[in-house]
């Protein structure tokens, strides 16, 4: 079972504020995912290696070659706030 | 004579290497060329992390990581892929950081650093691959910041995060374990050290026996030494006072040399790593044997080549090869001179003259020295005019020809020093008399007479040689 502090948690990892009135169902409702996912633990996976990527290849590599960036504006263009250039974000500890 | 290491310091290092001399960054095509450029103008789709982009891999940095690990004595791993390790934090748009988990690339590798009593190894723990965050530059101090810039042209820039066992004993040792380190990954021509950002090291410091405490993001060799010092200090007098000293995260100030706690709420579970899905597994364990073979002489090995090829000294061989700009000068010229003399000329008092001036070798011609060198041998100028030529190449430009002309310095024909010391004997018939009566200091007088009408131009020994001469063909009266 999820904790109310455990949704409180996630959601400062995330940088989303949660209201303590949400905190709850979103507790609820994360533990029944978690319950749902838990039927694979039921599989027995003992002598299986993990999978690390669902393709069977390997050693896929570009060479050295420089290709064009975007011009600025193009960078900036999903942004209200910037300055010379640069995003401006707010304060950051 | 062995280290005692009193206040049981260890310290283990992180250092976050840019694998600067490759053309791309680690999974576009951006170029990596950015550092005079306008922020955000060396990004793409990849780089920002914007949705449906995707990362591919740059063979050169699998080389170039390869390479590293060889060169720091490492194992390399069989097979390996990249993880996303999860935070929320502008310098990474994407909300993650791909990088190496479980099986970093290389791991289990030693160097061997000067320690505090003779030859001392540093155990490598792992070197993995990861991408460069962008660069945040906080408007204002970090406490009263108005806001924060964020240029992305750093995003993604091929990092190798190379990791150590805690085996250096003072602040002293990590410094030179970092100049080792960085002497290695310029003669791997991987890396360029004078480029910013290129190297940054959080340290780890306890002292008997007690919690480490990590120092993040120091950016130079002698800040880690300071910051090192600092904490030592600080954790020696927590114990004092009997308090304990607890595991925590702090930052340098750089200016104040001091080091304050940072508060984080990350801890290492909630990275939630998971296998990156948007890059495949790689198998490069099979490339050891052909980037083994491009391997070049590393410095303990051409230190080792200089001493028994040139027959110079340990103490020389070392600060020739440490860099391997100079250890290159060094070979030139020493090719073409007496190596001996070479060593003196390039280690001793070329090396202090560009530390002094806090430039590097490349400032100076082969040529130049060589010609230098030749003067002296040949006993056409004073080893003090050598030098003085070196400082007016370095400080006003020209050549030793033309320096050796506009201040004429050449040494002085013999008939010169003739005149001068017939002069002076003239001038000074008490101080003649006084050596004639056994005082054997007035000839010390009477040499300096010479060497001034002569503007310091001719040698001591040889006025004092010529003097002499002339002194024992007087009448006797």
């Amino acid at each position: 079972m999820i904790t109310k502090e455990e949704v409180e948690h996630m959601g400062w990892l995330a940088r989303i504020e949660i209201h303590e009135s949400e905190a709850q169902a979103y507790a609820k409702k994360l533990s029944s995912v978690l319950d749902y996912f838990s039927q694979l633990a039921e599989v027995d996976t003992e002598n299986v290696s993990p999978t690390y990527h669902v393709a069977d290849i390997v050693n896929v590599f570009r060479e050295d070659v420089v290709r064009p960036s975007m011009p600025q504006e193009e960078v900036l263009a999903n942004t209200e706030k910037k300055q010379e250039g640069n995003f401006l974000a707010p304060r950051i500890m | 004579m062995v280290y005692e290491n009193p206040d049981g310091v260890k310290i283990g290092l992180e250092i976050h290497v840019q694998l600067n001399k490759l053309n791309t960054k680690l999974f576009c095509g951006c170029s990596t060329d950015y550092h005079n450029a306008e922020p955000n103008t060396h990004v793409c789709p990849v780089c920002l992390g914007l949705p449906g982009s995707l990362p591919v891999l740059n063979r050169k940095a699998v080389e170039f990581a390869l390479k590293v690990g060889l060169a720091l004595n490492c194992d390399i791993v069989e097979q390996t892929q990249f993880h996303r390790k999860n935070y929320y934090y502008p310098d990474l748009p994407k909300g993650f950081q791909t990088t190496q988990y479980d099986f970093p690339i290389a791991g289990h590798g030693k160097v061997i650093i000067d320690g505090e009593d003779g030859e001392r190894i540093i155990r490598i723990t792992r070197a993995h691959m990861e991408e460069d965050p962008g660069k945040l530059m906080h408007m204002g101090s970090i406490e009263k910041s108005k806001g924060t810039l964020i240029n992305y042209n750093r995003s993604g820039m091929t990092l190798i995060e190379i990791v150590t066992e805690p085996d250096m004993r003072s602040p002293k040792e990590a410094r030179r374990f970092l100049d080792k380190l960085r002497s290695i990954l310029e003669y791997l021509d991987v890396f360029n050290g004078d480029l910013e950002g290129a190297m940054r090291v959080d340290a780890n410091v306890s002292v008997m026996g007690g919690d480490r405490v990590e120092v993040k993001n120091i950016s130079s060799h002698k800040g880690v030494e300071k910051a090192a010092l600092y904490e030592i200090m600080r954790q020696k007098n927590f114990i004092r006072r009997g308090d304990k000293v607890v595991m925590e995260t702090r930052h340098f100030d750089e200016a104040r040399g001091v080091t304050l706690s940072m508060r984080t709420k990350e801890e290492e579970h909630d990275y939630r790593y998971f296998p990156e899905p948007d890059l495949v597994p790689m198998r490069v364990a099979d490339w050891v044997p052909g980037v083994q073979k491009t391997l070049p002489e590393l410095p303990d090995a051409k230190r080792d080549r200089f001493m028994r090829e040139y027959r110079i000294a340990d103490m020389h061989a070392k600060a020739l090869t440490s860099d391997i700009k100079v250890a290159d000068f060094y070979e030139h010229v020493a090719l073409r001179v007496c190596p001996g003399a070479a060593a003196v000329w390039v280690a001793d008092i070329l090396k202090g003259e560009l530390n002094y001036r806090d430039i590097g070798v490349h400032a100076f011609k082969v040529e130049d020295m060589i010609e230098i060198i030749e003067l002296v041998i040949g006993n056409k100028i004073t080893e003090r005019s050598g030098v003085e030529i070196i400082r007016t190449i370095l400080d006003n430009g020209g050549t030793p020809k033309t320096i050796v002309k506009e201040k004429g310095l050449i040494k002085v024909e013999e008939d010169i020093i003739i005149k001068a010391v017939t002069e002076t004997l003239e001038e000074n018939p008490e101080a003649l008399q006084d050596y004639l009566d056994g005082k054997e200091k007035s000839l010390n007088f009477l040499v300096g007479q010479v060497m001034k009408k002569t503007a310091g131009r001719s040698d001591a020994k040889t006025t004092r040689k010529m003097l002499l001469e002339r002194i024992n063909k007087l009448p006797q009266k």
